[in-house]
């Protein structure tokens, strides 16, 4: 399904398309580029694109952005999704980036913004805690001020790739005494402080993306605090309003149902009465994709007419995480006996896999995607969301 | 419907519970798959002296006489512990095989050593693209004066790295796809021109990819009759999926109760989980989704003991519901528990894990619910 497109536009997806074909590095092109990739081999596409400004879309021109109406973002967003494109590191340029250019000082804003452009500086996420996850407004991480610095201890948790970050934005507590929403104050840490410890989690696929983050009496400079203390909550809320705008995730379902019918097609004969039933499972989810689709597209032209979309992220992350989360059960069906077998990690070429290459990141695909309807707000909160915010129960 | 136990059935439980609390929780599993082999000869000795390992077996092959029940309680117990050692394909697997179908003398040479814990077995009837179809053989055996010579290659072996021995299913007449003309071989897992391929199963455990070229076995190591060897596949995996739903319902009684536990405890607004109504819900939706499959579990496995006629097509069936109120229980305990539920340190994604290894061994829970509508329209 495509927009409407006026003559400047498709030029523009065109340009794009092209620049994907002729750009994007091999050797990122890996079975499974979640896990695969060096740090230094993640951040080469992420270089690519900001040599040739196309970096963050979503930013104002005067920081860096390139200066694209709605239409053309959503246009630069479905090209490189349907392309399958590693998407820049989300938690600097997504995340913390708008956040400083919004609510941070002028010196921040230039200290910290053209390194997240460039790649220099990784940033990771500082947000949920042991105690707090779908409820982020607990957060116990404490930050005591002396003199010129705060004082930050506590325990950080679900940290993506907090293995390769440079800097970590983190929500503290400020205010004890306050209600939990206002005593909360959003926090710039350098991850080589003295007192940062970083412990990996290893998930039930075997990966390692996710870390515990320890904190313990590390001293922060007073100047790397957002805004104004105790006002963290409203810039944090800023921030998951932008986490969720992708969550769709058209462009990746596509692909993975483009491969799925490939697996179908080779594993599963014509005449062996499973086939139809995949057959009707994969028009199903495709029917699933197409509406979400055009909810996409029906609330992105809504949006370039000015109108606020409200919680249609809520929706999309219900619906885009459940999509997928169907397509990556249904692709570790279809590989039959194969999808008993996972790659081992760290992924090295040494360990037998059985079975065609197609099938060898299924498993560890199926096993991974049950975190999506979990992160991020799980699909239970962005219901609470929907049921207070669009229907007013 | 509810089963009442014997005292010798009830005795069988309680000592594999106290044997398995003692001995075999979840860092004691974590240690034996982080071994080097990835299973424990020390547990598995326990077993033997326990018992366990000639449990299922009639006493006139020197079992002990529990049938399908025994083999019933066990898988249970060892479906909460999750335990890897390989008592599904040795005695469950090739020893059902070896009882129902092999000779005399073959019953002789093989039950004794694995009821003692001598030897280990593993069960290769797989293929590439066969999926679920036990006639989809293409690896051959060629007649050669005494000896049959098997050439082919078998994936997805459960157990087999560590098996000593394998029943490797081969093609003595007919094509693939034919319900004829597959048998049965008893074959050494050291033979020359035999080579495994391990790989890590995502339940834990280890299997291996068998390429058989040019591999000579003696005639008399034919399990069954020849050609018959579908047929004995299909009573084979009746009695498996009969074991491996008593494991599914174990698993599933521990995620039930770790999640009710967990949203007990688990604050977050100011209150538990287990007050959201949304989740009280689906926490009752989980408890009789566990109820319905013990239910079904324990109506199979009175069929199977009994002989019951209707037993393959109430196998599928079985297959079919248990696997997907499995499913829909391993899917919720994970998202209930949430970040944690994904964690390799929280038993719950390892059952998560094995149920769905579960839901695809001798047939997805979809493959099953076809084949017990086709059946009905057989019978």
């Amino acid at each position: 399904m495509e927009l409407v497109l006026s003559p400047e536009e498709a030029a523009f997806r065109d340009e794009v398309r092209t620049f994907i074909a002729e750009n994007y590095p091999a050797e990122m092109r890996v079975p499974n580029p979640d896990t695969d990739l060096t740090k230094d081999q993640m951040l080469l596409w992420h270089r690519i694109l900001y040599k040739k400004g196309w970096i963050a879309p979503l930013w104002p021109k005067e920081y860096g952005g390139p200066g694209w109406s709605i239409t053309k973002r959503f246009i630069f967003e479905q090209e490189t999704t349907r392309a399958g494109t590693l998407p820049p590191l989300a938690f600097s340029v997504t995340m913390v980036g708008p956040v400083i250019y919004t609510f941070g000082n002028e010196a921040q804003r230039k200290r910290f913004l053209p390194r997240i452009l460039s790649g220099e500086d990784w940033w990771c996420q500082g947000y949920s805690e042991p105690g707090s996850g779908s409820d982020l407004a607990s957060v116990r991480t404490k930050a005591v001020r002396d003199g010129d610095h705060y004082i930050v201890n506590g325990h950080k948790t679900w940290t993506t790739l907090a293995q390769h970050a440079d800097w970590i934005f983190c929500l503290v507590r400020t205010d004890q005494n306050a209600k939990p929403q206002s005593g909360i104050s959003f926090l710039l840490i350098d991850m080589k402080s003295p007192g940062v410890t970083v412990r990996p989690i290893i998930t039930i696929d075997g990966s390692h993306e996710v870390n515990d983050v320890f904190l313990e009496n590390v001293r922060v400079p007073v100047a790397n605090l957002i805004g104004e203390e105790n006002k963290g909550w409203t810039y944090a809320k800023f921030l998951l309003g932008n986490e969720r705008t992708s969550m769709a995730g058209i462009g990746r379902s596509t692909r993975y149902i483009e491969r799925l019918k490939k697996i179908v097609k080779t594993e599963i004969p014509e005449d062996d009465p499973a086939h139809l039933e995949f057959v009707r499972d994969i028009a199903r989810i495709e029917l699933d994709v197409l509406a979400l689709e055009a909810t996409e597209l029906r609330i992105v032209a809504q949006m370039a007419r000015g109108i606020d979309p409200g919680p249609a992220a809520s929706l999309f992350k219900i619906r885009g995480t459940e999509i997928f989360q169907a397509i990556t059960e249904l692709t570790h069906r279809a590989i039959g006996n194969y999808g008993l077998a996972i790659r081992e990690h760290p992924v090295s070429a040494n360990h037998f896999m059985p079975g065609p290459d197609y099938g060898h990141t299924v498993s560890e695909k199926y096993l991974n995607s049950r975190k999506l309807s979990i992160y991020g707000g799980s699909n239970e909160i962005q219901r609470n969301i929907i049921a207070k915010a669009v229907l007013g129960l | 419907m509810d089963i009442q136990f014997t005292e010798e059935q009830e005795l069988l439980r309680s000592s594999v519970q106290r044997l398995l609390r003692d001995q075999y929780d979840f860092d004691a599993r974590r240690k034996i798959v982080a071994s080097e082999e990835g299973w424990s000869r020390k547990h598995w000795s326990s077993f033997a002296e326990l018992g366990l390992l000639a449990a299922p077996f009639s006493e006139e092959v020197g079992g002990l006489g529990g049938g399908p029940l025994a083999t019933m309680i066990i898988m249970q117990e060892f479906g909460r512990h999750l335990l890897v050692e390989p008592f599904f394909e040795t005695v469950v697997l090739a020893g059902g095989l070896i009882e129902d179908f092999g000779s005399a003398a073959q019953q002789a040479t093989y039950l004794p050593d694995i009821m003692s814990g001598e030897s280990v077995w593993a069960l290769a009837w797989s293929e590439g693209r066969s999926r679920y179809d036990l006639a989809h053989v293409s690896t051959t055996a060629r007649r050669e004066g005494g000896s049959y010579v098997l050439s082919g290659t078998k994936t997805a072996v459960v157990a087999a790295p560590w098996a000593d021995s394998l029943i490797v299913s081969a093609r003595t007449s007919g094509e693939r796809g034919d319900r004829n003309g597959v048998s049965l071989f008893v074959v050494d897992r050291h033979s020359p021109n035999l080579h495994l391929q391990g790989f890590r199963t995502i339940d834990g455990r280890r299997a291996a990819e068998v390429a058989l070229m040019n591999v000579s076995v003696p005639a008399s190591q034919m399990l069954g009759r020849e050609g018959e060897g579908v047929a004995a596949l299909e009573t084979c995996r009746d009695r498996a999926i009969g074991a491996l739903c008593a494991e599914t319902v174990g698993a599933m009684g521990e995620l039930n109760a770790a999640t009710l536990e967990y949203s007990k405890t688990r604050k977050q607004f100011g209150a538990t989980l287990g007050s959201f109504q949304v989740l009280q819900h689906r926490m009752v939706d989980m408890f009789i989704a566990h109820q319905e499959a013990l239910s079904l579990m324990q109506h199979l496995n009175l069929g199977l003991a009994s002989k019951d006629a209707g037993r393959s097509r109430l196998a599928s069936g079985a297959k079919s519901k248990i696997g997907y109120a499995a499913k829909f229980v391993a899917d919720q305990a994970v998202q209930l528990h949430g970040g944690m539920g994904m964690t390799d340190e929280l038993n719950v994604g390892h059952y998560f894990k094995r149920i769905s290894s579960i839901n695809i061994q001798f047939g997805d829970p979809a493959f099953h619910v076809l084949r017990y509508a086709q059946l009905d329209k057989a019978a």
